[in-house]
């Protein structure tokens, strides 16, 4: 009998050397006579144990990691066919992984389950439920579904999304779109990435349900070109998916069409605004359109077009399939659901964690996390991306839900966290974040193109300042600057760059010689 | 509409020439054909993504994939197949960091700027990879056979640093392994015999040193 061995092929894992420790396994297994099928699954998404080997037994899967090449060889000695656990990175049941089990996966369930581009597989887990009962509703009643399970954007703008539906649905139009936002260029962020790789048919089978709810035949996911293995990933699917007729002009015998098509991005962070997106899938330069008109009413090529994150997508067919109020019994007020959650940086165990809305930062940075990878004090939390603010510790017991990040002026966002230890300089950050968003501005918009070079100008002359007089100076212009992008920005990369800088400067003054 | 007074030409006399010299200097207006590589790359291309809607994008990414690079002297052919200007076509290509203009060196180091990987020690890490290669960012290497590029998060930000080379993703990049991956991509010639492979997580150095963010910064106050 054939023992079954799991290792990762997600982009995380591969950087980590996961195909060389496959290469290994097989090698080993054929030196010894033992019979291996090598599986390659997504990550489980604890990515400071990658690359995380997974071994079959009667008693579910047991894991190792983080498991190098050389460590091989020492792991069959000890039994790790037979998933035996005399070896140092034997870890136990891989469910049974306390940082595993205490999640609420509902989007990330299967991922780093199953393989990720076998439809049987996607099947046999529970995929393409929400698909079949779609196919039995009207659209207007897959649109109230996903109404009554508060879904709202995950990209994080945090829209209704069964509004956005809606309006589309609604929109009189001889061709419609879905457009899937899969530019998901925020630092720290990746269960975008994470999806594509780990469980495609997910967000295909999501975004024909779009189709099927707003009467939008054509779909386009828009990629960003860093994302390779993504991109191949979706491809895969996508043909198997038309193959077995999930897509094509007749979805499941039921008469109505679906084509899905990829589109690489070109390396423009503002791409992921949905406008800038929009431009981008047009053949154009990713410069921002003013709204109105919203998308939903004149999107791609001038039709009415839902455009959706990844995530949102993704979250669709569960909620197709359990019904809208499974998924709305997760989460605590306007925020509905479940986030997953990306902890990085300078952080001990960081990864992917998909928990109810809810969970407060400090759970995050130290049940989860274990405190900084350095073993230094954690200074500086960034919650939802370049974009996003600087949270304090006064602030790490709020609890993650929209609308108590917004009362603090901070945001979700995409739901990424970047620790920093006490080392952090806080200005140099904000400095960071200016030139950032200089180096990314469309350029359509005054306050964002031309403030954010001066507001690197007013850094290094507040962080250069002789006295006392003149960093208060270039203070109150630093924050008169931050102010007319906030008000004058067409989107959200110059209207929010301030909200980094402003937070390390009310935060940490010290960082830029003030006192606090 | 006021007449217009014609320029004051110093009382130079201009000479056309003869019409063979003028038929010459216009024939050397005419750009060259395209080299047959080029030529084949942009004419399949085309023949790809003319006649999808929104086509531009697929069709540079073609070109690229295919050449390396967008060859300026392309955009004219590629202007007219899409019915564009080339002033259109070419604020695409300049737009995007993506697309590239010039042939790049044999070799890519591309390595993360962005804070998650800043958090574990990217500027140190840019800093030994400036040393090593003897240039900054978007520069080569003193030998000419590495490009050293940033790029803006690979969703590799719990296995930070991150960093591509030659397209393939590497996590855990400290200034060693760094050094033994650059040594296994060129030839180990006189490299020490460091271990490509990554290590395990564990804590990290980072120096809290003064050095500015960028290369570009040295010198500004």
């Amino acid at each position: 009998m054939s023992v079954v061995i799991y290792v990762p092929r997600d982009a995380a894992a591969l950087a980590v050397g996961a195909d060389a420790v496959a290469a290994a396994i097989e090698r080993e297994a054929a030196a010894r006579g033992v019979a291996v099928t090598l599986k390659r699954n997504g990550s489980r998404g604890m990515l400071w144990l990658e690359p995380l080997v997974e071994v079959e037994t009667a008693a579910g899967r047991v894991a190792y990691g983080p498991v190098r090449a050389e460590d091989v060889a020492a792991l069959f000695d000890a039994g790790l066919a037979a998933g035996a656990g005399a070896h140092a990175l034997h870890l136990g049941p891989t469910d049974a992984l306390p940082w595993l089990a205490r999640q609420q996966r509902l989007t990330f369930a299967r991922v780093g389950i199953t393989d990720p581009l076998s439809l049987d597989d996607y099947r046999a887990h529970g995929g393409g439920a929400g698909l079949a009962r779609a196919l039995a509703l009207a659209p207007a009643e897959i649109v109230q579904q996903v109404l009554d399970s508060g879904l709202r954007g995950r990209g994080g703008a945090a829209f209704p999304t069964g509004i956005k539906w809606r309006t589309v649905h609604d929109a009189p139009a001889a061709q419609k779109y879905i457009v899937c936002n899969a530019d998901e260029g925020d630092s720290g962020s990746f269960s975008d990435r994470m999806v594509m790789e780990g469980d495609p048919f997910m967000l295909i089978e999501g975004m024909v349900i779009a189709g099927l709810a707003t009467g939008a035949t054509r779909g386009y996911v828009y990629v960003r070109s860093e994302y390779p293995h993504a991109i191949a990933a979706l491809e895969a699917a996508i043909a198997t998916a038309r193959e077995a007729g999930w897509l094509g002009p007749d979805i499941g015998g039921s008469g109505r069409a679906f084509e899905l098509a990829v589109r690489k991005g070109a390396g423009s962070y503002v791409c992921g605004e949905e406008t800038a997106l929009l431009e981008s899938l047009e053949g154009r330069r990713g410069i921002v359109r003013a709204k109105p008109p919203l998308p939903a009413l004149e999107g791609l090529f001038g039709e009415p077009t839902v455009v959706n994150n990844v995530i949102t997508l993704a979250a669709v067919p569960l909620i197709l399939a359990r019904g809208a109020a499974f998924y709305a019994g997760y989460g605590q007020g306007r925020s509905r659901g479940t986030l997953p959650i990306q902890l990085a940086g300078n952080i001990r165990r960081g990864g992917l964690i998909e928990l109810a809305f809810g969970v407060t930062l400090r759970e995050l940075l130290f049940d989860w996390g274990g405190g900084s990878a350095s073993g230094r004090p954690i200074k500086a939390v960034q919650v939802g991306g370049p974009l996003g603010a600087y949270v304090p510790e006064s602030q790490w017991d709020l609890p993650l839900d929209y609308e108590a990040y917004a009362g603090v002026g901070a945001v979700l966002g995409h739901g990424g966290i970047v620790v920093h230890d006490d080392r952090a300089d806080m200005a140099r950050l904000a400095r960071y974040a200016m030139e950032f968003c200089a180096l990314e501005s469309c350029g359509k918009c005054t306050p964002c193109r031309i403030g954010s070079t001066r507001g690197v100008e007013v850094i290094d002359r507040l962080r250069g300042a002789a006295d006392a007089g003149a960093r208060g100076k270039q203070e109150a212009l630093l924050r008169d600057l931050c102010a007319t992008m906030v008000d004058g920005s067409l989107c959200a990369m110059g209207g929010m760059t301030p909200f980094p800088v402003l937070s390390a400067l009310d935060h940490y003054p010290n960082d830029f010689g003030l006192s606090a | 509409m006021q007449a217009v007074e014609k320029p004051d030409r110093g009382g130079a006399e201009v000479r056309l020439g003869s019409p063979g010299e003028l038929r010459e200097k216009l024939r050397s207006l005419v750009p060259p054909p395209l080299a047959p590589a080029v030529a084949a790359a942009v004419n399949a291309a085309i023949a790809a993504w003319r006649d999808e809607p929104g086509g531009l994008l697929p069709l540079l990414h073609a070109v690229q994939d295919a050449l390396g690079y967008v060859p300026p002297e392309a955009l004219p052919a590629i202007a007219k197949a899409m019915g564009l200007s080339r002033a259109e076509v070419h604020g695409v290509v300049s737009y995007y960091h993506h697309f590239r203009d010039a042939p790049s060196a044999p070799h890519r180091l591309e390595l993360c700027r962005a804070e998650a990987c800043q958090a574990m020690g990217a500027d140190a890490l840019l800093a030994h990879a400036e040393r090593r290669l003897g240039c900054g960012l978007h520069g080569r290497s003193a030998d000419g056979r590495v490009a050293l590029e940033p790029v803006y998060c690979l969703g590799l930000c719990s296995t930070a640093p991150s960093a591509l080379l030659d397209g393939q993703p590497q996590g855990r990049v400290t200034p060693e392994r760094l050094d033994a991956l650059l040594a296994q991509t060129l030839g180990a010639k006189g490299a020490a015999a460091g271990h490509a492979a990554p290590g395990r997580p564990r804590q990290v150095a980072i120096p809290s040193g003064d050095r500015p963010m960028y290369a570009s910064d040295e010198g500004q106050t």
